[in-house]
């Protein structure tokens, strides 16, 4: 595709022709090439699919598609055959040859790569009856198996820029502004502002020109979904993009996505040069006359650039400090003209608004929050993966039904969400149903989506004293109540799990946090505490055993734990003494061992390696 | 140097506000930011050393001293982090002698720790020289280093 496409109808035309060239009835084999995937070697799989396939001559008879994140991360290497929709995980890497001559050409399954459902022993053989993603609705995530990222033909033959059609040749830009009013689109990238309501104001806002700009930091630590949304299907972004600039009165925009995610950025170079080759970006777009044009900016790696005056300066060259809100970005942003920062899944979600209509996208979600959400749902928990879920899903669904539960018979103990800014949720409301509003309430928030499942042996001051230490590392040091503040909250958790913590502590943490709260220039300071104060809410036990008892109940703060060995469970098969770097671990051949507490650093390596569970920690 | 420096100066056409990304560039070509090349950023962008300086001392991606020759980054993400991630640092740390974020004095090995890389599903997750290995623990980190060691050995010899 290169030349020009100038009108709607045009492009309606080009999208029918790529899609009646298309046999819904020819085979197609796609691979999942997403960030988790390739992880396993992937890449090798790939090629020898390519391989096998021009032995048997096949090349081109049999469609082969190489697609971003499918979200079920924890079963790859993934393999999906069209068009049944046979769903093949834990692929190998030699099972290409076998997967083309029994299921392609022979419709055979093979049995040992279906997907085995650990909790019921229930087999699948498509992919969309297996309970992970049945569970869901995946509305933004959905067209990422549908779509070979570096195809633009691939999201044309989807109906892809119809919602861009739309909006430029029969809506005002009032007229979308309302529509993503009415939907009540909420910015997902932590704070759940309207976005309809952002745009109005910059559109309304003196000054030009008027910047668009999609925030693709993604500074949570435990979070991957907007990299896997840009990864897999950036041409669904700019299509928000592009919609949101034509509504504000924007001619440039920026996409400010990480250096840590350089397949992201390249794929999104990718569709814009397509999109601008098309005509569906640049100048005088499907011939409206309406000029639109984006830039990349790769992030240097700050967590405090995700913040919306951090950015900016960024952007500009500086380093990134945020400064006070009393000025809001849609008058005075970026170079100090009107500008409205959307995250990456908030910008996914405009055309499906524009296309399907804010009456539709409202019949998704909660009274406050509308439409889906997507999450990264991780840590202990059996269905690794990216999950987009209606908005007031409860966590017991996440969790439970889609995330399969626990792994090794443990027991859940809490979900944090939000990132360094939110909270832990602990058991007695894992019947919370998940949207902005609610997550709030308990002391948590959404942020930009990550779930982080933890079980008994994850002690949460630790969890407290993991996220407030990268806080510290990451807070700008701009202002003296973040910058100290959380230092001295950081050192006197330290205390705590090194066993010398004090009584009051918990209470000075709180008045502590308090201070923060209420003097911090930038969100960053003020939503710091969360992690501590939602620990101290919910699991104030805890703390009091590190403090009162020295005991971590978790077994996981080093200071106040020991290693032993269960003589009972002990085979005496020497494996702990051979990976001991202390020789504290030993013992006869055949008779139990014992552990030198003198000698032994509490490294772990003897827990990790003991395959009768001998070894105990407390 | 000097030339190199133009050269990514002009893939920007010498816009300021692309310096962090001229830095990056800049860094990707010598593995870090020598001194030289910071001063020659200052003068063909025209913006104060004491600027680039700040930028560089800001954002995490940049380095100042070299980095080694073997390139370790452990993924200390929430996920990996609740599984573990901790104790597998302490044990590449006191393996190479070295700090995260630090490079051994022979600059053989540098060290660092990252968030979330995208890959939980395999959790805890070390990159070593670009390669993911995944389901990490203690003994498995060892068990590269040990293999890493023996491979410069030989690299050595052949030299
Ligand atoms: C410290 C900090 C980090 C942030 N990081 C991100 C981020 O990585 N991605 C993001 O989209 N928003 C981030 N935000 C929120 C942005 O400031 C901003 O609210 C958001 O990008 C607006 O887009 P939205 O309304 O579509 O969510 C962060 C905020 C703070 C205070
Ligand atoms: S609250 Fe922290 S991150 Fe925000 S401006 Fe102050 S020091 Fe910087
Ligand atoms: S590894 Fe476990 S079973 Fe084997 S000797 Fe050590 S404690 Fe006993
Ligand atoms: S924790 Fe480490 S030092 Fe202690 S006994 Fe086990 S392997 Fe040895
Ligand atoms: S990367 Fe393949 S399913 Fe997520
Ligand atoms: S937290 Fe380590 S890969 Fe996601």
């Amino acid at each position: 595709m290169t030349s020009k496409i100038k009108s709607f109808d045009e492009l309606k035309s080009v999208q029918e022709r790529l899609k009646a060239g298309r046999d819904p009835k020819k085979p197609c084999i796609t691979i999942c090439v997403g960030t988790g995937c390739l992880a396993y070697g992937t890449r090798k799989l790939v090629d020898n699919f390519r391989e096998e396939l021009a032995k048997r001559d096949l090349t081109g008879k049999i469609d082969f598609r190489t697609s971003g994140c499918h979200g079920f991360c924890e079963r790859g290497p993934m393999v999906v055959i069209s068009p049944e929709k046979i769903f093949y995980q834990r692929v190998g890497l030699a099972d290409a040859g076998e997967i083309i001559d029994k299921t392609v050409l022979n419709g055979e399954i093979i049995d040992r790569l279906l997907y085995v459902d650990p909790q019921t022993g229930e087999k699948y053989v498509h992919e969309d009856d297996v309970p992970f993603y049945k569970k869901q609705t995946r509305l933004v995530f959905g067209q990422n198996s549908k779509v070979d990222p570096e195809s633009m033909d691939d999201y044309l033959a989807i109906g892809g820029y119809s919602a861009l059609g739309k909006a430029l040749t029969g809506m005002k830009p009032e007229e979308i502004i309302q529509e993503v009013i009415k939907a009540n689109l909420r910015g997902r990238g932590g704070g759940g502002f309207p976005a309809g309501l952002k745009w109005d104001e910059t559109r309304k806002a003196k000054g030009e020109p008027k910047y668009v700009i999609c925030n693709a930091d993604e500074g949570d630590p435990g979070a991957y979904m907007d990299r896997s949304l840009l990864e897999g299907n950036p041409h669904l972004v700019l299509e928000g993009m592009i919609i949101g600039a034509y509504a504000i009165g924007s001619s440039q925009g920026y996409i400010y996505v990480r250096n840590e995610y350089p397949l992201a950025v390249k794929n999104i170079h990718i569709a814009m040069r397509q999109a601008r080759e098309a005509g569906l970006l640049g100048e005088n777009i499907l011939g409206s006359g309406f000029n639109f044009d984006l830039k990349i900016n790769r992030g240097g790696g700050a967590f405090v650039c995700g913040e919306s005056s951090a950015l900016f300066a960024s952007l500009e060259g500086r380093a990134g400090e945020p400064r006070a809100k009393y000025i809001h970005a849609t008058h005075k942003g970026l170079y100090d003209k009107p500008t409205n920062l959307n995250n990456v899944e908030t910008w996914g979600n405009v055309p499906f608004i524009i296309e399907k209509g804010a009456d539709w996208y409202a019949g998704i979600g909660t009274e406050g929050s509308k439409g889906t959400k997507i999450f990264s749902l991780v840590g202990k928990i059996n269905n690794t993966g990216l999950v987009e879920v209606p908005m007031g899903t409860t966590l017991r669904k996440i969790v439970f039904e889609i995330g399969g539960g626990i792994p090794g018979g443990k027991k859940f103990k809490a979900i944090q969400t939000g990132g360094p800014s939110g909270g832990c949720i602990p058991e007695a409301h894992i019947d919370l149903p998940v949207d902005f509003d609610e997550l709030t309430k308990i002391g948590s928030m959404m942020g930009s989506g990550g779930m982080i499942v933890m079980d008994e042996n994850n002690c949460m001051v630790d969890v407290a004293k993991y996220f407030t230490n990268f806080l510290v590392n990451e807070s700008c040091g701009k202002c003296v109540p973040c910058r100290e503040g959380i230092r001295r909250m950081r050192d006197i958790l330290v205390d705590i799990a090194d066993g010398k913590g004090r009584e009051g502590d918990v209470e000075l943490l709180q008045k502590m946090a308090q201070g923060i709260i209420d003097g911090a220039l930038c969100a960053l300071g003020n939503s710091a505490p969360n992690p501590v104060m939602s620990t101290i809410r919910y699991f104030r036990d805890e703390y009091e055993a590190h403090i009162k008892e020295k005991r971590c109940p978790a077994g996981v703060c080093r200071a106040l734990i020991t290693y032993s060995i269960d003589p009972e469970k002990c085979t005496g098969c020497t494996l702990c003494a051979k990976v001991c770097p202390t020789k504290a671990a030993g013992g006869v051949k055949k008779k139990a061992h014992t552990i030198d507490p003198a000698k032994c650093t509490k490294c772990g390596a003897c827990r990790e390696s003991c395959k009768f569970d001998s070894i105990i920690v407390r | 140097m000097e030339e190199k420096v133009i050269e990514i100066v002009q893939r920007y056409s010498g816009d300021k506000s692309y310096l962090v990304p001229i830095l990056q560039d800049v860094q990707r070509e010598f593995n870090y930011l020598p001194k030289d090349a910071l001063f020659s950023v200052s003068a063909h962008l025209s913006v104060p050393i004491s600027r680039v300086y700040e930028v560089v001392t800001f954002y995490k991606a940049f380095s100042l001293k070299p980095k080694g020759r073997n390139q370790l980054s452990l993924c200390m993400g929430t996920a990996c982090h609740v599984r573990g991630a901790e104790l597998i640092a302490r044990n590449v740390e006191d393996f190479l002698g070295i700090k995260e974020g630090d490079t051994t004095a022979d600059l053989e090995y540098s060290f660092e720790t990252v968030g979330c890389l995208g890959a939980c599903a395999l959790g805890p997750v070390l990159v070593v020289n670009g390669e993911y290995h995944g389901h990490m623990n203690i003994a498995k980190s060892t068990k590269i280093l040990k293999k890493l060691g023996k491979k410069v050995a030989t690299d050595d010899e052949q030299d």
